[in-house]
C-alpha cells in the first residue's frame, strides 16, 4: 500500500524518561568490541572533561529505535511490519550520550515515498534530556519490501 | 577535553585508516541483541530467517555499522569525536551457525577537510568480498 505524502512532518508525543546507566554503557561497548575506557571508567572519562561515561557512537539506538516503532502503529500509516527492514541510519551527536542522562525521545515522519512498490518511511528520532537539551538525533529510513 | 590519538594537523584528504577485520559469530549476535534490545529472530534464528526468505541467520545491520564505526573511533582514539555517522545498508551479513562465523572488513580514507576541525571520513565496509554498507560516512571533530 502506498504511504500518504501528508505523513511527512507529523510527530509524536515525546517518550517515557530513558535513564541512561553506565552498567548498560558498558555492556553495549563491549558487545561491539569498544575498549575505549571513556566507556567503562569513570575517572577516564572525567579526565578527558566528560562529567561521566559516555556512550559509543551508535548507542542511541537502544532509545530510537523503539521510539521510531510509533511510527508503525499509527493507523494512518499502512506498512506491514514483517516485511519492514532497515534502509538507512544516521547519528547526528549533539553532545555524546552519557551515563545519568535522562533521554526524552520525540520521533517525527520526515519522509515518506513509494519506489517500485515499496515503501520507504523516514523516522527522526530527537533525544533531548529531560530538560529540553539536544542530545542526538537518530533517523533512520525504513523499508517495507512489497507484495512479490 | 580528550586527547585525540591524532591531530588535525596531521590528517588531509587521502589519509587512510588502519584496516580493521572482524569475525562475527552466532554468539556476537545474540550478545549484541541483548546489549541492544533488538531481539529479532532473524539474527539468531535460522528457521524463522529462513522462513522469511534470507539464506541463513544475518547480523544486525545496527552491529555491522557499530562495528565499521570502531574503524573510525580506534584510530581518532576518542569515541567523543565521532559527531555524525550514516550508512545505508545493502546486502546483510550471512552469519553462519560455525565457529568462524563471518568475517567483515572495513577501511576507511578523509574523503573530505570540513570547517571547525572537522573532517568526512569514507568507510568500505565487506563481508565475503561483497559490500554490505554503501554510503558510510563519517564526519569526525579533531583538535
Amino acid at each position: 500500500m502506498a504511504l500518504d505524502r501528508e505523513l511527512v512532518g507529523r510527530s509524536y508525543p515525546p517518550s517515557a524518561v530513558y535513564e541512561v546507566g553506565r552498567a548498560k554503557i558498558a555492556e553495549f561497548a563491549t558487545a561491539i568490541g569498544a575498549d575505549s575506557p571513556l566507556h567503562r571508567d569513570v575517572d577516564a572519562a572525567r579526565a578527558a572533561g566528560h562529567p561521566d561515561v559516555v556512550a559509543p557512537p551508535t548507542f542511541g539506538i537502544v532509545v530510537s529505535l523503539e521510539a521510531a516503532m510509533v511510527v508503525l502503529d499509527d493507523p494512518d500509516v499502512a506498512i506491514d511490519y514483517s516485511r519492514v527492514v532497515h534502509g538507512e541510519q544516521r547519528f547526528t551527536h549533539h553532545r555524546p550520550i552519557r551515563a545519568g542522562d535522562r533521554l526524552v525521545a520525540t520521533t517525527t515522519i520526515d519522509a515518506a515515498r513509494s519506489v517500485a512498490g515499496n515503501d520507504l518511511l523516514t523516522a527522526r528520532v530527537d533525544l533531548a534530556t529531560e530538560d529540553g537539551e539536544a542530545v542526538c538525533t537518530a533517523t533512520s529510513m525504513l523499508v517495507a519490501r512489497g507484495e512479490s | 577535553m580528550t586527547a585525540s590519538r591524532i591531530s588535525a594537523a596531521g590528517v588531509a584528504v587521502g589519509t587512510e585508516l588502519p584496516e580493521q577485520v572482524h569475525r562475527v559469530t552466532r554468539a556476537d549476535l545474540v550478545r549484541y541483541a541483548g546489549a541492544s534490545g533488538d531481539f529479532n529472530p532473524i539474527h539468531w534464528n535460522e528457521r524463522i530467517a529462513t522462513e522469511v526468505g534470507l539464506p541463513d541467520v544475518i547480523a544486525h545491520g545496527m552491529f555491522t555499522m557499530a562495528l565499521a564505526g570502531r574503524a573510525v573511533t580506534d584510530w581518532t582514539g576518542d569515541p567523543t569525536a565521532l559527531v555524525e555517522y550514516n550508512v545505508r545498508f545493502g546486502r546483510p551479513v550471512v552469519v553462519p551457525d560455525d565457529d568462524r562465523g563471518a568475517e567483515v572488513t572495513v577501511t576507511g580514507k578523509v574523503g573530505a577537510v570540513l570547517d571547525d576541525g572537522r573532517f568526512r571520513v569514507d568507510l568500505t565496509v565487506t563481508s565475503d568480498g561483497e559490500k554490505v554498507l554503501s554510503l558510510a560516512r563519517a564526519i569526525v571533530r579533531l583538535a
